[in-house]
């Protein structure tokens, strides 16, 4: 069966960003430039279940810049067998990029699309349920373990207060958790291979996708600093703070 | 305008997160409506009529909806909100709990509309605050959209009161069973300690813990506090405890009376989970540690000395 895998390239997750002077964003300019770390998750899956004979072919799709090109090499590189890069400079929504990927979905017919359940950047955690959405499927979001059977696929869920288990219908969406895998490093002769594998570009206006949108960003600011405390040299001091200055216990 | 609220609950229990939610719909302004979706959950729907502030209580109560399928749950949301004629409601909301951020976006996406994802606060009817960048800044946004869809973060509101409210409940009968999703199975952390997210006081251990089983260090110094137990992503990628108790960007948010984080170097992940604590301790053998510079109080001490002797202390 197909696979659909879905990346993002955001702010390396080791960075820690900066908002713009005007309050129009952060600053982006000459920050590093990753793969976000839920869809490595989601990536490795993908190459885990063409390893086990499960999936045929690996799909890696993006909705970004061209430099997003970057990280569908990466896809490529740890085992995707080709890539699409849904070509916008746009700061586009979750609801523009799932209708983006329902388009490519509705291309591609995969038996599963794998995403990662938030990017590190917009922290929104909306793309793969409204993609199962819109294209009328079952969802298995912050799974900790995939299992396809058949014509189902049994997830494992990462809940507030524990696990939970489903059993959805294919074709499905899957959205990654921390658990489910630990991403491998691309070698360097994948590297290399990769850039001769094939990977489309495509425009927004030619999936038929209109990616207007009702939200607009009126500022974005640093969040109130707090402020170090002090150090306490012992147990007892600290007990008697807590008691006698803080007043919490 | 009137807000619909949709509850978190066990189909038994009101879950306290749909209070804080309830008192973001109270800041918004407007009749507040809220949707209790489950099976045999009667008296969740009784509980939530006395919610301080709420007018009415719609109970679609259904074995579709037992487990919260997102499936079946978002179709019946979206009918609730199409049938009114889709501008009775102004707003919908809903706790970002795993819960909520699995059904809502499914909701906003068949409704056409933008999600605005764990609001920590409304500066008015259309526009809200949200953390984006593990809380490293804060975006204002305003939607133009017909109906607001919107989770909200618990910790950025102020839980309304439980009781003193008097709303009617009613019987919604539509039954929306997608049929392509089914429940097989929880397996749920049972502990007499309380929940992470309502916690008053917040024990949680890093790398520095070494294992899973040096954990019973601050089992101990939580029962001791009447506290609830959580962890670095790091301790939890490492293996010691289970996800659910991971607090950070991708885990719980949480925001006790006290928090206090043992073996934990601070990383940004971590402190977008726990930087809006009232009282921040660290114990770190690390005094270079970034856990410090977000501490009331830091001992710099080894973990396996200090732990025991606080809890011996207490």
């Amino acid at each position: 069966m197909k696979l659909l895998v879905a990346v993002k390239r955001v702010v390396d997750y080791n960075v820690k960003v900066r908002v713009k002077a005007d309050n129009s964003g952060v600053d982006l300019a000459n920050v590093k430039m990753s793969m976000n770390p839920f869809c490595e998750i989601a990536v490795e899956e993908a190459v885990r279940l063409k390893e086990k004979g499960v999936a045929t072919e690996i799909v890696a799709v993006t909705v970004g810049p061209t430099a997003a090109q970057e990280q569908l090499r990466t896809a490529l590189a740890l085992g995707a067998d080709r890539a699409i890069l849904v070509e916008s400079t746009d700061e586009l929504n979750s609801l523009a990029i799932a209708k983006l990927l329902k388009a490519v979905v509705d291309k591609e017919q995969p038996q599963l699309v794998i995403l990662g359940k938030q990017a590190i950047d917009s922290d929104n955690n909306q793309t793969g349920q409204m993609l199962a959405a819109l294209s009328g499927y079952a969802q298995g979001t912050f799974a900790s373990e995939v299992n396809v059977a058949g014509d189902s696929v049994k997830v494992t869920r990462e809940i507030d207060g524990g696990l939970q288990t489903v059993d959805l219908k294919l074709p499905a969406i899957v959205t990654t958790d921390l658990r489910l895998n630990e991403p491998r490093y691309a070698s360097l002769p994948n590297i290399m291979k990769a850039k001769k594998k094939p990977l489309d570009v495509l425009k927004p206006d030619e999936l038929g996708v209109s990616t207007a949108s009702t939200l607009s960003t009126v500022k974005v600011e640093a969040p109130a600093a707090r402020s170090a405390g002090i150090k306490v040299k012992s147990v007892d001091e600290l007990i008697d703070k807590l008691k006698n200055e803080a007043k919490v216990i | 305008m009137t807000i619909l609220v949709i509850a978190e609950h066990n189909n038994a229990e009101l879950n306290a997160a749909t209070l804080n939610t309830v008192a973001a719909a109270v800041a918004i302004g407007g009749d507040i409506e809220v949707l209790v979706a489950g099976a045999g959950c009667a008296a969740v729907a009784d509980a939530a009529a006395k919610v301080a502030g709420v007018s009415k209580v719609l109970l679609a109560d259904n074995a579709a909806y037992a487990h919260q399928l997102p499936e079946n749950i978002s179709l019946l949301i979206a009918a609730l909100v199409q049938e009114a004629g889709g501008k009775n409601y102004s707003h919908i909301l809903a706790p970002a709990s795993t819960n909520g951020k699995n059904y809502l976006p499914r909701v906003a996406a068949l409704l056409d509309v933008d999600q605005i994802s764990e609001i920590i606060a409304v500066e008015s009817a259309d526009t809200f605050k949200r953390p984006i960048y593990a809380g490293n800044a804060i975006a204002t946004v305003k939607s133009d959209a017909a109906i607001k869809v919107i989770t909200v973060r618990s910790t950025g509101f102020d839980a309304v009161a439980a009781e003193g409210g008097s709303a009617v409940v009613e019987a919604v009968a539509a039954a929306h069973d997608a049929g392509v999703s089914v429940f097989v199975g929880e397996e749920l952390a049972k502990s007499d300690r309380p929940e992470l997210a309502g916690a008053k006081v917040v024990v949680s251990g890093g790398r520095g813990m070494q294992n899973g089983d040096n954990f019973q260090m601050l089992y101990d110094l939580a029962d001791k506090l009447g506290a609830g137990v959580g962890a670095s992503r790091a301790a939890v990628d490492a293996g010691f405890v289970p996800n659910d108790m991971q607090v950070g960007q991708t885990g719980k948010i949480v925001a006790p009376q006290l928090y206090i984080a043992v073996g934990i170097s601070g990383a940004i992940q971590h402190l977008a989970g726990m930087k809006d604590s009232k009282v921040i301790v660290a114990i770190n053998k690390d005094e270079e540690a970034p856990i410090f510079q977000v501490a009331d109080y830091g001992l710099v001490a080894d973990l396996f000395t200090a732990v025991p002797e606080l809890v011996e202390a207490l």
